[in-house]
């Protein structure tokens, strides 16, 4: 990773700013029809997804290129804990979901992570492909339809069922997450991270067991991912071998790059715009005997060309530009 | 007699057919600095990465606080009480000076578990920092981001690190290395501040500070050392001012 | 298993480690030389083969198809180096990473929109459709060997032109200091252009010969990129040699898993990558 500069601490408009975003997110449901909230819900559940990428990505400098099977993990088992005649119950298939993709991200990134650079990403990418395979071949575990989740999982207290509710439970889940990568990204773990990013050479050599850290932030990012992925499955009561193909990975990748990296917050905004970036161009219209719809991801690919090619910071190390009007070269202090 | 901290004996360091640290034995005592002079490709670089467990050595033996520490990597040497300080300023440029020295301390006390303390709250961590960085006359300079700091700042910073870690070996290459003489000097000082608690070896080309500071001397030359001994004795093998010291007055 | 059937495995086996390694020394080239990672690398083996699919539709013969083809990749490679991946040399890997990503679905739409989206058989040309008899109810046809004949070829001259030439020495000079043999007056940007078309073109070659057997359809890039990773990561990012071992390596197990463990076989190729990487997380021939 070369030294870009990362937006860690965001500028305090910049703050309020999200802040209403937040209040906006709350009122929503009020104000637009089901499908549009649900469209939202979706959005946050892949913001979920993009913090977790994050983690990895923007604050350990790990280039992760097979984070879905982690989300796609968790969908699963919720799949597989779900009886065909009802509703399992939510409070302790969710822990089992996401500690399911937080031991699957321990195992495979115990051969991962000892790997640098461009191994790496290969190989995360590689691993990624053996649990989609693993899948898509066997018809025990669902094959390439994959499986359905016929009853929302049963929250006892509330009803996950009713589209409020899971709404809220959602970006409940969203806040949650948000408030405790935000207070990791600070604490002695997180400063650790941080600092392999930047030169683990060094971290090292100041006596950092920096393979254990590392294992540490892909598992933790792997039970995030699985959180994501448990939601996911819920909302759409459907998973299949897609969840965790490359595709998916490289998607988060650009929410987070695409919302500026470190942060968290870019990665909830790259989610939200990189996803409703997928509906506009998938509802394009016919030009005359062209379906402009069909072929969108002709225009995503353009789009992320682009993107890499002259806005690498993303939209709020932008947008943080215009607001703090100081010299962009700022680290993680005052 | 002095405790020998850190013992080296019968070093080699082939690279193919070329060895570019051959049959080299050191040993550094508390109290004191052992400083390393030799022309450019003579294998001190080479020498310090043996030491610093950054190269495993060919041939050889290393013993550090009298446990064999052969080819152990730079983490475990660093746990051991042992400190490097680079030629090539290994720094993070994004943090500030504070955070810089702040990381290094914090690696003696990981706290690895508290993900929802901040870790600008930990006080020993702190004060730990705090030491290193007056030691290294960076008090005025904390908030301000590394990279954004002169060269001779960063020096003083790549040497503050060191220190946080509190090792008891100490291995300098070249800290004066692109140093105006008022800033160089101030180094001088700060090494003979610390020398006291440590083991200092001393890589360096200013032969003013090598010669203010050093109480022994090793010379090598294409990867042997020609000779080994007080500053004195150095001052007058004739072998040694041949090789080196007559090239250096001509500069 | 009797004999005839073992050897018919051991062919297919080195005849996809083969195919692999074309798509592999391409891919481990511009890794080792440029510094390039490219996600895009299993599109060019698809383009390859809808190419030869497209030219042999037209022209009526699969040969012209598979001559004008890599005339065309070539083409292909040096307009795509020179307008696109030589200003990405120097970003890092993530960037890297992004832009081919893109680029794997600009191609995929590209195609889709040139070509469509139906899968597509192509007819093997007569002179190589023959098949060579084993024992009286097997036989072993003569394309497959052909394409075996092929990719080894293309190996032993990509072997002669790296090792015995001129521009082979200056390619390795490159990649090992590129400063310096500039500095030298080894035009470096030629050098560039030159392996990045190498490599394209070998993916894409890949493609048109691979077409009469694997058949010509959407998807086929994506599931050769990742078997393609896993060769270079076995063998060692800059090792044409590693590639060719690994390549082997990996079509072995991957043909014999899927006949001796059908249930696993999928699994096989990624648990040997996974073994090798406990021990050599750099690949066994790093370079």
């Amino acid at each position: 990773m070369s030294i870009k500069t990362h937006l860690e601490i965001l500028p305090g408009s910049l703050r309020i700013v999200l802040g209403a975003g937040f209040v906006a997110l709350a009122l929503f449901p009020f104000v637009a029809t089901d499908f549009y909230a649900q469209m939202v819900a979706r959005m946050m559940i892949l913001g979920i997804f993009a913090m977790s990428v994050d983690l990895l990505l923007g604050v350990t400098g790990l280039v992760s290129l097979g984070h879905a099977a982690y989300f796609g993990i968790a969908g699963y088992a919720l799949a597989f804990l779900s009886p065909q005649d009802g509703p399992v119950n939510l409070w302790w298939s969710l822990p089992a979901a996401v500690g399911a993709s937080a031991l699957a991200a321990l195992v495979i990134g115990f051969f991962v992570v000892r790997t640098k650079g461009i191994y790496f990403i290969m190989v995360t990418m590689a691993f990624a492909q053996m649990v989609y395979y693993l899948f898509f071949d066997n018809k025990a575990l669902g094959g390439s339809d994959g499986i359905y989740i016929n009853f929302k999982p049963d929250a006892v207290a509330f009803d996950l069922g009713n589209k409020l509710a899971f709404y809220y439970f959602t970006l409940a889940m969203l806040l949650a997450v948000y408030v405790f990568l935000r207070r990791l990204l600070f604490s002695p773990f997180g400063r650790v991270l941080a600092g392999i990013r930047v030169n683990e050479h060094r971290m090292r050599a100041l006596g950092y067991g920096t393979f254990g850290y590392k294992l540490a932030a892909f598992t933790l990012a792997g039970a995030l991912a699985g959180l994501a992925g448990y939601l996911g499955a819920a909302q759409t009561g459907f998973v299949n071998p897609e969840l965790m193909g490359f595709h998916m990975s490289a998607h988060a990748i650009m929410m987070v790059i695409l919302g500026g990296m470190g942060n968290f917050a870019g990665a909830i905004v790259g989610a939200f715009t990189f996803e409703w970036l997928l509906h506009f161009f998938q509802d394009l219209p016919q030009i005359g005997s062209f379906n402009a719809g069909k072929h969108w991801q002709l225009w995503i690919g353009l789009f992320i060309v682009l993107v890499v090619t002259f806005a690498s910071r993303g939209l709020l190390g932008v947008a943080a530009r215009l607001v703090t009007r100081k010299d962009s070269a700022q680290g993680s202090a005052e | 007699m002095s405790d020998v901290l850190l013992a080296a004996s019968n070093l080699t360091k082939r690279f193919g057919g070329l060895a570019a640290v051959d049959d080299v034995s050191i040993d550094l005592q508390l109290g004191r600095i052992h400083a390393v002079i030799g022309p450019n490709g003579a294998g001190k670089s080479t020498l310090t990465n043996l030491l610093s467990g950054d190269l495993p050595p060919t041939r050889g033996r290393v013993m550090l606080n009298g446990a064999d520490a052969t080819g152990r990597n730079p983490e475990q040497l660093s746990r051991a009480g042992l400190g490097r300080s680079y030629q090539k300023t290994n720094i993070f440029l994004p943090f500030t000076v504070w955070e810089n020295v702040r990381l290094a301390a914090q690696s003696r006390e990981p706290h690895l578990l508290a993900w929802l303390k901040l870790a600008n709250n930990f006080r020993s961590i702190n004060e730990n920092a705090e030491r290193a960085i007056e030691l290294a006359g960076l008090a005025q300079r904390r908030n301000a981001v590394a990279g954004t700091i002169s060269h001779g700042e960063q020096r003083q910073l790549e040497i503050a690190m060191t220190l946080a870690t509190a090792p008891r070996v100490l291995l300098l290459d070249e800290p004066l290395a692109g140093m105006g003489s008022a800033e160089a000097e101030r180094m001088v000082q700060l090494l003979l501040k610390i020398k006291p608690g440590h083991a200092i070896m001393l890589v360096e080309h200013d032969m003013d500070a090598v010669f203010a500071l050093a109480d022994r001397l090793t010379v090598m030359v294409n990867g042997k050392v020609i000779a080994s001994g007080t500053p004195v004795d150095i001052r007058a093998d004739a072998g040694v001012q041949a090789a080196y010291l007559g090239e250096t007055a001509y500069e | 298993m009797d004999f005839p059937t073992f050897l018919i495995q051991l062919l297919n086996s080195v005849q996809y480690g083969l195919l692999l390694f074309m798509l592999a020394a391409g891919l481990t080239l511009i890794f080792g030389i440029m510094g390039v990672v490219n996600l895009a690398h299993g599109s060019f083996y698809m383009l390859g083969a809808y190419l030869a699919w497209w030219l042999a539709g037209l022209s009526g013969s699969f040969t012209v198809a598979v001559i004008g083809g890599a005339v065309l990749s070539i083409a292909f490679g040096l307009v795509l180096e020179r307008v696109l991946f030589r200003h990405f040399y120097d970003r890092d890997h993530l960037d890297q990473v992004l832009l081919t990503f893109g680029l794997i679905y600009i191609f995929e739409e590209t195609r889709s929109i040139m070509w469509g989206d139906d899968v597509h058989g192509v007819t093997v040309p007569d002179v190589l459709s023959a098949s060579i008899p084993l024992t009286d109810t097997m036989s072993y046809p003569v394309y497959r060997l052909f394409m075996s004949a092929v990719c080894i070829a293309l190996a032993l001259g990509l072997y002669f032109l790296i090792s015995k030439t001129r521009l082979g020495m200056k390619i390795r000079a490159g990649a090992f200091n590129r400063d310096m043999a500039e500095a030298l007056g080894v035009n470096i940007k030629l050098i560039h252009a030159v392996v990045f078309a190498i490599g394209v073109t070998l993916a894409m070659v890949a493609g048109m010969i691979a077409s009469p057997v694997s058949s010509v359809y959407p998807n086929m890039g994506s599931q050769v990129l990742i078997m393609c990773f896993v060769v270079v990561v076995i063998g060692g990012i800059g090792s044409v040699r590693g590639a060719l071992i690994a390549a082997l390596l990996v079509g072995f197990v991957d043909t014999f898993g899927k006949v001796l463990a059908p249930n696993i076989a999928g699994m096989l190729v990624y648990m040997l990558m996974a073994a090798v990487l406990l021990f050599k997380p750099e690949g066994l021939f790093r370079q």
